[in-house]
């Protein structure tokens, strides 16, 4: 899965490598789906981890996968498979529990069973088709973002604007009943709407960051920038821009990476580099503790 | 759109349930799949038991599912898929065990480790499988496991990793059963609650590990959770939950692997379908009672 271009002229020099990053037309695709993506993925994983929802984006993940082989088993297009699932199981999994979260028992059996049909789809849909063998489902799974169309770069870029322009709309009330559920509600704040329609949103973000880095890797897309902005700083919307600014500049390096060394896959360079910063964060900034400094140190 | 062609069965059912039997364990692979199957269906849900209990859904799931770049690197470099599902379980438990997480924070410090821990490690799976090239067939059953060829030698180890597992819960039983109902009291009663916790992780990568090999690292999870989910919604008694844990993960696992032999159709979604219907069952009763206590404090308003 490493890139065609510069597989074909073997390993090239960084310097050479760099001069003809955005010459190649696979190369300006997945910078263009990339940057939407990590935009999405971004702003929706720091209200992901700040909810302590991160059990929901994993389960999400794997429905992401459930959803495709079922489109992919049925003859119907991908992305189709991959939007319904995702969002219908985000706005089931809400609904499941008070307050638009359900437990993670719940979530945890929910997805098990989803993850069985998607074995279920995958055997139809190996079976069904003799020509293919089950690269359909390792490119589900862990991605594809050197092999997008023209079109399908443009409507990822539009989607990850879109969703990440409704989750900025969304910012204030979702972080008022993020931090302050009660009062929220005292307040007369749709608590458990608002909780659907971030889960909706979320779902969206995962089936539009599996068509990129694949739906094993999504939850990192998710999780690492965010935890990195919420580790770095206190304050909510700085650390919603750094957050998103984070998951792009992740982004970006990941593939420029995957680009110079292309035995590297691209979704495996996007993750070290997501993983890397948060790790760099951890080691560089001291721990800080919110106002609430009144935690035990049970667990 | 095309519909996938209806399959039919490989092999028709007789009018007689015995001769079936019969007919199902006269295979020694057959025969090597229900032993091995009960020996990790004991494993995971002895675990995963604890697991639900703790309400570590999250860890547990990562746990299990990063033993597939375990398997995919250990075949990568020729070592067998057995030892890569260990190093790795172990690895991710050690290292979600060993990562100081902040308490007192707004949000779950834990979940973001765990997170990050499980993406970066399903990426170097990824990494492994694309140097390794060809063999995607391979890849998909570290993923999705294979049942039908357990060796007999895997069958004997995976009754000691069974049993070592057992035995280590029946030691640690009352202190890990306190520190995972009232940390708090736990802890201040002087119970090593942070050291029974990290021993507990590496018990999970262990029951996860073992498992993987039959069930492949994504379908562990429905082994750890759905039993032990189930006989939480009935009984609240440890050790009765416990042993019907055990029994309800073995039942669903041989017939599993039973109807499985019956139909086209994979193991795990079977293992896996057998086990939610379990799950919404469970609920039933607890429904049932909230209905007829709503009734009555109906009545008893006029």
């Amino acid at each position: 899965m490493s890139a065609p271009g510069a597989l074909a002229s073997g390993h090239l020099l960084a310097v050479a490598g760099l001069g003809g990053l955005f010459s190649q037309p696979f190369m300006q695709h997945a910078f263009v789906a990339g940057s939407g993506i990590a935009l999405a993925s971004g702003l929706a994983g720091y209200f992901l981890v700040l909810r302590s929802q991160v059990f929901t984006g994993d389960a999400l993940s794997h429905v992401a996968f459930t959803g495709a082989m079922a489109a992919l088993a049925f003859g119907a297009d991908l992305r189709l498979g991959l939007f319904v699932g995702t969002v219908g199981v985000a706005l089931l999994i809400g609904l499941l529990g008070p307050r638009g979260r359900a437990d993670d028992v719940v979530i945890g059996n929910v997805f098990a069973w989803i993850l069985g049909l998607g074995v279920l789809f995958l055997g139809v849909y190996t079976t069904s088709r003799a020509t293919s063998n089950s690269t359909g489902g390792i490119g589900v799974l862990f991605g594809s973002i050197f092999g997008l169309s023209d079109d399908q770069a443009l409507v990822a870029l539009g989607l990850g604007v879109m969703l990440g322009a409704a989750l900025v709309i969304l910012a204030r009330p979702l972080l008022f009943i993020t931090v302050d559920p009660d009062v929220a509600g005292a307040r007369g704040v749709p608590i458990r709407l608002l909780g659907l329609v971030f889960l909706a949103l979320l779902g969206g973000t995962a089936g539009e960051a599996t068509q990129a880095i694949g739906a094993l890797l999504l939850l990192g897309l998710l999780t690492a920038p965010a935890a990195t902005a919420l580790h770095s700083t206190a304050r909510p919307f700085a650390g919603l821009a750094l957050s998103g600014g984070l998951a792009l500049v992740e982004m970006w390096a990941g593939l420029v990476l995957s680009y110079l060394v292309p035995d590297l896959p691209p979704s495996f360079c996007i993750m070290v580099m997501a993983a890397g910063g948060y790790a760099a964060a951890r080691l560089v900034v001291p721990a800080r503790r919110d106002r609430t400094t009144s935690g035990s140190d049970a667990r | 759109m095309s519909v996938p062609p209806i399959l039919v069965p490989v092999v028709g059912l007789s009018a007689n349930p015995l001769t079936d039997l019969r007919n199902l364990l006269s295979y020694p692979f057959m025969v090597n799949a229900f032993r091995a199957g009960a020996a990790i269906a004991v494993l995971a849900s002895a675990v995963g038991w604890f697991m639900v209990l703790r309400r570590q859904s999250f860890v547990g799931h990562t746990i299990a599912v990063v033993g597939f770049p375990g398997a995919a690197g250990a075949t990568l470099v020729g070592l067998s898929a057995f030892g890569g599902y260990f190093t790795f379980c172990f690895l991710a438990a050690v290292l979600i065990a060993v990562v100081p997480t902040t308490t007192g924070r707004a949000f779950s410090d834990e979940n973001a480790v765990t997170g990050t821990v499980q993406a970066l490690l399903l990426g170097f799976g990824f990494l492994f499988a694309s140097l390794y090239g060809g063999n995607l067939n391979g890849i998909d059953a570290l993923l999705f496991g294979n049942f039908l060829g357990i060796s007999n030698g895997e069958v004997v180890i995976l009754a000691v990793i069974c049993v070592v597992t057992v035995a280590a819960i029946a030691v640690l039983w009352e202190p890990l059963l306190f520190a995972s109902i009232d940390p708090a009291m736990a802890a201040a009663r002087g119970v090593p609650v942070r050291g029974l916790g990290a021993a507990f992780l590496l018990l999970l990568g262990l029951a996860a590990a073992g498992a993987s090999q039959m069930t492949g690292a994504l379908l562990v999870f429905a082994l750890l959770v759905m039993p032990a989910a189930t006989v939480q919604q009935l009984t609240s008694r440890p050790a009765l939950g416990l042993w019907m844990t055990l029994a309800l993960a073995v039942v669903v696992t041989w017939a599993g692997l039973a109807v499985s032999y019956y139909s086209p159709y994979p193991i795990g979604f079977w293992i896996t379908t057998i086990a939610f219907a379990g799950y919404l069952t469970s609920h039933l009763p607890g429904l049932v009672r909230q209905r007829s206590r709503r009734r009555r404090h109906r009545q008893q308003r006029p």
